[in-house]
C-alpha cells in the first residue's frame, strides 16, 4: 500500500470545513512557513523535494519558482491553474471539491514563498459547484486569519480570489489562462516574454497546477528531502491518477511514483483489471493528448523492462515506443475498442477547442478530424493514412502553444501503433462503417 | 547592439529588435515572409507562422540551438544568434505546410477577388506553395457582411491575421468594440467591427488586410488592380497627413489607399474622407507615379519607368530615383 500524502483524509466526514481540516493537521505548513521560515527557505525545500509540475509538462516546480523575476516594488502573482479539461483527467476536480482547504493552504504557503500578495485560482467554468465549495472555504480561511492582512501576526498579507473560466480547454494553457484572467479572449501569448517575467497584468507570475500546489504543504511539513525519498529517480513523491475506461475499478488513485503500470491496472488495490474479463488493447497514459500505446508497449518498454508510472519510464523509447505521464489521465481500452473511432473522437475535441489563432492548428485540427471522420465512416482511401501523419507533422512544433502538439500526437501515435486498423477501415470500408464495428486480427466483427 | 548571423550574413541591430526586422535590414530574398506581422500595429505577429525560422545558436552566451522553429516576427535577437531561413530545408518544408494550411479553407476565388494582383496570400503561395492540394473536404464559408456603407467583410477569404483587429484597437484608442468571435476554424472577425465605422480612420482596415477579406466598396469590381496606375498625391487634410496613392484608370480615380513600404506596411494612416470621398483629380496635388515596391503585378510591368519625364516631375520618390539609375528609361527612336 503506497503512502497517501494528499488524499489521506479525503473521505473524512466534514473535511471540507476548516474545523475538521485543522483537526487533521491542516494549515500546519502555513504556521511553519510564516513563523519559522524565510520565503527562500520554502523555495529551497520545494527544490529539494524534486516536485515536478503535475499539470502535464512535468517541469520541476522549484526551478520554475526560482525563475520568477523579482524587480523591486513590482507586485508578483501566483495563479493556480484549475482549468482541468483534458479528456481523461479529473483529479483536480476531486481534490478541490473534497479538500478545498488543502489547495488554499498550498496557495498561502506557495504565495508566501514567491512573495505574492494577491493570488488567483482560475477554475474551469463547468465546475461551478467546486467554485462555490472553494469560495466557502476561502471565507472560512479569511475568518480564521489565514488570509487577509497580517496573517498569523507574521506581517504577511495575502488575498486569494477564485475566477471561473468560460469553458474553453485552451484557457488551461498558462498564457491563455492569464489573458482570460485579465478579461480578454483566451488566446495563448507569444513567448518570450515568459510569465515568470511578464505574466498576469504584465507582472512576474507563476502558474502552477492544483496538484502541484497541494503538494507544497506536505513538502513544507515533512521537508523536501523526506518527500524526495518517495518515488524513483527524478520522479519523486506521489501522483494522482484518474483512471477511466474499461477498468473494473475506475477512479482516482494516489500512487507513489514508480508503481509498475501492470500492477496499477491489474492489482485489486488499484484498478482491478479489465472489465468483463476482456483483454487490454491500448492505454492512453496521461490524458488524451499523449501518444496511445498498445498493451505490449504500455506494460513493458521496447527493451523488455517493466514500465513504471514515472515520468522517465513512460517516456522511455521516445514517441516511437513510449508515451508520457502527462497529467495522469489514464484511459484504458479493452479489445472491443475501435482505435480509429477513438482517434476521431479525440481529434474532434481538439478541432473544437483550437483557439484559431495560428494557422497550423486552426486549419490542421479540422482537417485531421474530417479525414478521420471519413475513414471511420467508410469513405477513406489508403493515402489518407499517410496524409494524417503528414498533417500531424505539419502542426507539431509549429504552433504558438502546445495545443497543436496535443492534437497531433494522438493521431500520429494511433497510426504508428495501429496502422493495420486504419488500413482495415479502407479495405473493409462497408463493414468498418457499421456502428460498433471493430477490427479483429481474425477479421470477425464484435 | 546585437550582432547576429542570418543565413550566413552578419548584421548588427539594436537590442530588442526582432529576427524578422534584423533580416529586413539585410533585405532581399532572404527576408522571411510575413502574413500577420505589421510593424505599425503593436501586438501583431506570431499567428500565421509563415515567418518561422530555425535558430541554430541561441546566443553567444548560450549557443545551444532552439528546440523548435521560432516565429521570427516576435522573437527578439540575442547577441551571437545564428538564424537559418532559406538555407535550411526544414524551414522551407514547414513553410510549404503553412501555405497548404492557409489555403485549405481559402475559397481561391482569385479570378473575382479585388485583392488579386496585390494579395499577400497569392504571393506567398506562389513563392512557397505547391501546385496541388491534398484537401478534399468542404471548405468553410461565411455570409458576406457589410461593415457600414464603405467596407465589406468577406470572412470566407480571411486568414485570421488579426491585423484589422489591432488596427481597430489602435485607432479606437482602447475603446475596442471589434474582435474575433468563435474558436478554431469557426473563428470570425466580429461583427462588432460595425461599431468603429463612425471612426474617421476605419478605412485603414482595408489597407492592412493581406487578402481580400476587407474590401473597399467604392472600388469593388471596378477594375483588376493591374489595369490601374498608382500615382502619389497629397492634399491639405485637417485629419490625416493627406499623403496617399491614387489608383487611376484613364482619367478616373478608382480608389485611394495609404502609401505602403516595400513590405506592404502602411507608412501613414489616412482618413476616410481622403480615402472614400476625394475621387477627383482636382482634389489632389499630383506628385508623380507611385513606385510599388511590394511584389505586385504593378511593379512587374515597370510602366512608370518608360513614361516618366524626370524633368517635369519634381520630388521623385527615392525608390523611383534608385530604380531609374538601375534601369534607365528606354529611349524611343534611336
Amino acid at each position: 500500500m503506497g503512502r497517501k500524502l494528499l488524499t489521506e483524509h479525503i473521505n473524512v466526514e466534514g473535511i471540507d470545513t476548516l474545523e475538521v481540516y485543522r483537526k487533521h493537521g491542516g494549515y500546519r505548513s502555513v504556521e511553519k512557513a510564516l513563523k519559522t521560515m524565510t520565503p527562500d527557505e520554502v523555495v529551497e525545500e520545494v527544490k529539494k523535494s524534486g516536485l515536478r509540475g503535475r499539470g502535464g509538462a512535468g517541469f520541476p516546480t522549484g526551478m520554475k519558482w526560482s525563475f520568477l523575476a523579482k524587480p523591486e516594488g513590482v507586485p508578483r502573482y501566483l495563479v493556480c491553474n484549475a482549468d482541468e479539461s483534458e479528456p481523461g483527467t479529473f483529479k483536480d476536480r476531486q481534490l478541490m471539491s473534497k479538500l478545498p482547504h488543502l489547495l488554499i493552504e498550498g496557495m498561502i504557503t506557495s504565495s508566501y514563498a514567491l512573495g505574492a500578495n494577491t493570488s488567483y485560482i482560475y477554475i474551469r467554468g463547468e465546475l461551478l459547484y467546486v467554485l462555490r465549495i472553494l469560495e466557502k472555504a476561502i471565507a472560512e480561511a479569511y475568518a480564521a486569519g489565514f488570509l487577509g492582512k497580517n496573517i498569523l501576526g507574521s506581517g504577511y498579507d495575502l488575498d486569494l480570489h477564485v475566477h471561473p473560466g468560460g469553458g474553453a480547454y485552451i484557457c488551461g494553457e498558462e498564457t491563455a489562462l492569464l489573458e482570460s484572467l485579465e478579461g480578454k479572449r483566451g488566446n495563448p501569448r507569444n513567448k518570450p516574454p515568459f510569465p515568470a517575467v511578464q505574466g498576469l497584468y504584465a507582472r512576474p507570475t507563476v502558474v502552477n497546477n492544483v496538484e502541484s500546489i497541494a503538494a507544497v504543504p506536505v513538502i513544507v511539513n515533512e521537508g523536501g528531502d523526506e518527500y524526495a525519498k518517495i518515488g524513483v529517480g527524478r520522479s519523486t513523491g506521489t501522483k494522482l491518477i484518474s483512471a477511466c475506461g474499461h477498468l473494473n475499478k475506475p477512479g482516482i488513485y494516489e500512487i507513489e511514483l514508480g508503481l509498475p503500470v501492470e500492477e496499477f491496472i491489474y492489482s485489486d488495490e488499484y484498478c482491478g483489471g479489465i472489465w468483463k474479463g476482456r483483454d487490454l488493447k491500448a492505454v492512453v497514459a496521461g490524458g488524451s493528448s499523449v501518444p496511445i500505446l498498445p498493451k505490449e508497449l504500455i506494460l513493458k518498454t521496447a527493451a523488455g523492462e517493466n514500465r513504471l508510472m514515472t515520468y522517465e519510464s513512460l517516456s522511455d523509447g521516445g514517441f516511437v515506443t513510449g508515451t508520457m505521464l502527462g497529467s495522469g489521465g489514464f484511459i484504458a481500452m479493452d479489445e472491443t475498442t475501435c482505435i480509429v473511432r477513438n482517434t476521431w473522437n479525440f481529434s474532434r475535441f481538439y478541432h473544437h477547442e483550437s483557439c484559431g489563432q495560428c494557422s497550423p492548428c486552426r486549419e490542421g485540427t479540422g482537417w485531421m478530424e474530417k479525414v478521420l471522420h471519413r475513414l471511420e465512416h467508410g469513405h477513406g482511401h489508403m493515402e489518407d493514412i499517410d496524409l494524417l501523419v503528414s498533417v500531424a507533422k505539419q502542426i507539431e512544433g509549429n504552433t504558438i502553444c502546445p495545443l497543436g502538439e496535443a492534437a497531433a500526437w494522438p493521431v500520429a501515435a494511433a497510426v504508428r501503433h495501429f496502422r493495420h486498423e486504419f488500413e482495415w477501415h479502407v479495405t473493409h470500408a462497408k463493414e468498418a462503417a457499421q456502428p460498433g464495428a471493430v477490427y479483429r486480427p481474425s477479421g470477425v466483427l464484435v | 547592439m546585437a550582432k547576429i548571423t542570418f543565413d550566413g550574413i552578419e548584421v548588427e541591430v539594436p537590442d530588442g529588435t526582432t529576427i524578422l526586422n534584423a533580416a529586413r535590414q539585410i533585405g532581399g530574398s532572404i527576408v522571411p515572409p510575413a502574413m500577420c506581422y505589421y510593424t505599425p500595429l503593436k501586438g501583431s505577429g506570431g499567428k500565421c507562422r509563415a515567418c518561422l525560422v530555425r535558430v541554430a545558436a541561441g546566443s553567444a552566451k548560450d549557443p545551444r540551438p532552439m528546440p523548435k522553429l521560432v516565429a521570427s516576427c516576435v522573437t527578439p535577437v540575442q547577441d551571437g544568434m545564428v538564424v537559418e531561413n532559406t538555407t535550411n530545408p526544414q524551414v522551407l518544408d514547414v513553410r510549404k505546410g503553412i501555405v497548404e494550411m492557409l489555403l485549405i479553407n481559402h475559397p481561391l476565388d482569385c479570378p473575382v477577388c479585388d485583392q488579386a494582383g496585390e494579395c499577400d496570400l497569392q504571393n506567398f503561395a506562389f513563392e512557397h506553395g505547391v501546385s496541388t492540394t491534398r484537401y478534399q473536404e468542404e471548405r468553410r464559408t461565411f455570409e458576406k457582411i457589410d461593415i457600414g456603407p464603405l467596407i465589406q467583410l468577406h470572412m470566407t477569404r480571411c486568414i485570421l491575421c488579426y491585423r484589422c483587429v489591432f488596427t481597430a484597437d489602435q485607432i479606437a484608442k482602447g475603446d475596442r468594440v471589434h474582435g474575433v468571435l468563435g474558436r478554431g476554424d469557426a473563428a470570425e472577425i466580429g461583427t462588432y467591427i460595425e461599431n468603429i465605422i463612425d471612426n474617421d480612420f476605419s478605412g485603414n482596415v482595408i489597407d492592412v488586410c493581406p487578402v481580400g477579406a476587407l474590401t473597399d466598396k467604392t472600388f469593388r469590381f471596378k477594375s483588376r488592380v493591374w489595369f490601374t496606375k498608382p500615382v502619389n498625391a497629397h492634399r491639405d487634410c485637417p485629419k490625416c497627413s493627406g499623403n496617399v496613392v491614387l489608383w487611376y484608370k484613364g482619367n478616373d480615380v478608382l480608389r485611394t489607399t495609404a502609401r505602403k513600404d516595400q513590405y506592404g506596411e502602411v507608412k501613414e494612416w489616412i482618413c476616410n474622407e481622403c480615402r472614400f470621398e476625394k475621387k477627383e483629380t482636382a482634389d489632389w496635388t499630383i506628385e508623380g507615379p507611385a513606385h510599388i515596391d511590394r511584389s505586385s503585378v504593378i511593379s512587374a510591368n515597370h510602366y512608370e519607368l518608360p513614361v516618366l519625364n524626370q524633368s517635369v516631375v519634381a520630388d521623385l520618390p527615392e525608390s523611383t530615383t534608385r530604380d531609374l539609375q538601375q534601369n534607365p528609361p528606354l529611349k524611343l527612336g534611336n
